[in-house]
């Protein structure tokens, strides 16, 4: 089962590899993970998608809970919530293709902010099956790179992670 | 005041003062000299010098778990670093509290491959509650009193401290808070009353109770809580290896040891109760074996433990309750007062009677006539001639397992050893540091041939201090433990599990200033265990027992297997 899960940390040189090393000496799975420090720069908020039995999440979230500079931890899979992933992708955008490009980043309400005489870089923003619908859309020998960030996780309405 | 202002090195020394630390173990070199120079100009603390940094922190973690205080080592850069990583690894598995000071290169030399420099707080990391690398000489008090609050409080553990050699040149104004606080590090301290409330009730309700106890119960001071609870109840109780003490084991409801090389009634027990209460304790593989074959029989579990990442980790529980174990058993007992309800005294009574069917089988029984050394004797007669009281540190292997099935303790931090980690080369330094904590008590130290010479350096160390150890050698000639495996799962290919080539102990002992005596014949061990605390009081005692080499550790619930599924002498 799928679970995303935010933590508040402090934000010290050295919390990242607490976090990165618990996982995987205690051989759990990271589908993704993101990390930047939140408008207090003294707490960095992390966001990690993992993959697990009710048993193994309950277990991450105590083992890192049990971390010294971990603050906080929210599953945020127990309500509900909004989670967006970030792409770049770096598209052939020749010929045929530079209207087709166009058109397909519209259609996903992407934004092209890059362009040379053969390429578009294209902005797309969404949940990760919503980027994974747009690599499926593109001829896979129209696609040059793609970057992501995973995803990152926030709770809805008055669902607030704060200290 | 620039006058008020002191150097990282003489802060570090302040701290540990103020901190009401006695003793530091520890090994100098580059990076702490000038920590070391002023460790030299004060006199708050002794400093005891080892032979090598593994057994610095081996003596800091057993001073730590026979008095309840943070020990505390100081190690330096690369090596001494590397070399700490096994004493710092046992003390994690175990929960010991410790502090753990190691230099590191200075700050601008870090991550240039700097001569003795490894990335100690990388290196660390998996093997310690929480570690510090000091970038800021403001920040060094401040963070060694983080360190000794973290590695006490809670479930304790190590904390190591990195300090780059130019953070312990640099001065600052030195104050030591007094307390601290931290937004991202509280331990829960009182269990939640609802479920104590649940508890208690269902303690009350068991047909078939069994009380089992950890290391939690000896690390949280517990042991007079737990036995106070198994008396007033009169239900059986069993400990860990970790928990041998915190409840006096001479008393009949004490039904042994559980687990691997647990005794059949505290093996029965665990598996056939309807209601189990955990205390302190974690389900671990080498306690219950396999956890499904566990769980194939019914029962409820309570499990009362400081740290809930221990509960529901193996085993699923019925009634967690998270908290200091003491309080929630306190809690428990004036419930139980309190309570118009009474267990149910005939099906206690069946139960006991159950109990004491498989008891009868005298499961610890091994043969009393032979010509050879039982090393299951040398343990009985040491007991007797310590009358009990003795601490015992072991190393370990076989001989560990003997001295816990056969030495009952009646207190608690009586007994040390490497029960997680099984650090082999633990006991020696680990008889150190509680003879220094107690320096007028009997200590001994049972080892194997092959773990004694883990840390068989440590006998100058002895020598320096005048540490009147008494070392109980039960050499068989082979890594016992090992050969056990091998003669029960290997059809007895016995792979380098014979050591040829042993030193002459006695003139070894000798050799380090101390007593070494040489035992063939079973008629005596008696004698020289006399002459070890008798007439060699004050000496460091080294007793060789050439014991049966074929004897093994009985009973045994082979790896994957269920506690039911024993092999019997």
């Amino acid at each position: 089962m799928r679970h995303i899960l935010s933590l508040l940390m402090e934000n010290e040189s050295g919390a990242l590899s607490r976090v990165s090393g618990l996982f995987s000496a205690r051989g759990y799975n990271i589908e993704s993970l993101t990390v930047a420090p939140t408008e207090d720069a003294t707490l960095s908020r992390m966001t990690i998608v993992t993959r697990g039995s009710e048993d193994v999440i309950e277990q991450i979230t105590k083992q890192l809970n049990k971390l010294i500079d971990v603050v906080k931890v929210q599953d945020l899979s127990d309500g509900s919530h909004i989670e967006r992933e970030l792409m770049l992708v770096k598209v052939r955008a020749s010929g045929d293709l530079r209207e087709e490009m166009k058109r397909l980043a519209d259609i996903f309400r992407g934004s092209i902010i890059d362009v040379s005489d053969k390429t578009y870089t294209v902005e797309l923003t969404g949940p990760g099956s919503k980027l994974d619908a747009f690599l499926q859309a593109v001829d896979p020998a129209a696609i040059l790179e793609t970057v992501r960030t995973g995803a990152s996780g926030i709770g809805r309405g008055d669902r607030i992670m704060k200290i | 005041m620039a006058d008020m202002e002191l150097t990282g090195a003489e802060i570090v020394v302040r701290c540990l003062r103020d901190e009401g630390i006695k003793h530091v173990f520890g090994y100098p070199g580059g990076a702490v000299l000038d920590i070391y120079d002023a460790i030299y100009k004060q006199t708050a603390f002794e400093h005891i010098l080892v032979r090598h940094e593994q057994a610095a922190v081996h003596a800091a973690d057993a001073y730590a778990r026979s008095t309840g205080q943070v020990g505390v080592a100081i190690v330096t850069s690369g090596p001494g670093a590397t070399n700490a990583v096994t004493g710092i690894a046992t003390a994690y598995m175990d929960s010991i509290p410790l502090v753990v000071i190691s230099g590191q290169v200075p700050t601008a030399a870090i991550g240039q491959d700097a001569f003795q420099e490894v990335d100690t707080v990388g290196i660390t990391r998996p093997c310690v509650k929480h570690n510090f690398l000091i970038k800021d000489v403001r920040d060094l008090a401040i963070t060694l009193k983080k360190a000794f609050y973290i590695a006490a409080t809670g479930r304790p553990g190590p904390v190591v401290v990195d300090v780059p050699k130019d953070i312990t040149q640099h001065r600052c104004a030195y104050e030591y808070p007094a307390s601290v606080s931290m937004r991202s590090y509280n331990p829960t301290g009182k269990g939640h009353a609802g479920q104590i409330k649940k508890a208690v009730q269902m303690l009350l309700e068991a047909r078939r109770p069994m009380i089992y106890t950890g290391g939690g119960v000896v690390l949280g001071n517990a042991a007079p809580q737990v036995t106070d609870l198994v008396r007033t109840l009169g239900y059986p109780a069993t400990s860990t290896l970790m928990g041998l003490g915190g409840y006096p084991a001479p008393d009949p409801l004490f039904l042994g040891m559980l687990g691997m090389h647990g005794t059949i009634e505290a093996n029965m027990a665990m598996q056939h109760c309807d209601v189990l209460l955990a205390v302190g304790a974690r389900f671990d593989d080498r306690v219950i074996g396999n956890p499904k074959h566990f769980s194939k029989e019914a029962r409820r579990i309570i499990h009362i433990d400081v740290d809930p990442s221990s509960i529901s980790k193996r085993v699923r529980v019925d009634v967690p309750i998270v908290g200091e174990v003491a309080q929630v058993l306190d809690e428990m007992q004036k419930l139980i007062q309190a309570s118009t309800e009474q267990p149910d005294q005939a099906a206690l009574k069946a139960w006991w009677t159950q109990i004491e069917l498989w008891r009868a089988q005298d499961c610890l029984k091994y043969d009393r006539e032979s010509a050879l050394i039982k090393p299951q004797y040398v343990i009985e007669k040491l007991y007797e001639v310590t009358g009990g009281q003795a601490y015992i540190t072991s190393d370990v292997g076989q001989h560990q397992m003997w001295a816990a099935q056969y030495y009952p303790f009646d207190q608690p931090r009586r007994w040390i050893n490497s029960g997680g980690l099984g650090t082999m080369g633990f006991g020696l330094p680990a008889a150190m540091g509680v003879q220094m904590a107690h320096p007028d008590a009997q200590v001994a130290c049972v080892t194997g041939e092959g773990s004694i010479q883990m840390n068989i350096q440590e006998l100058s160390t002895c020598k320096e201090w005048k540490l009147p150890i008494k070392v109980i050698l039960l050499n068989n000639g082979y890594l016992g433990m090992v050969r056990q495996w091998q003669e029960f799962f290997y059809e007895e290919r016995y792979a380098e599990s014979y050591m040829t080539s042993l030193p002459d102990f006695v003139k070894l002992a000798e050799a380090y200033g101390h007593v070494g005596i040489r035992v063939e014949k079973p008629e005596d061990v008696e004698p020289a265990l006399r002459d070890a605390f008798g007439k060699y009081k004050d000496r460091l005692v080294f007793i060789n027992f050439l014991t049966d080499p074929r004897e093994n550790v009985f009973p045994m619930i082979p790896a994957g297997k269920g506690l039911s599924e024993m092999i019997l002498v």
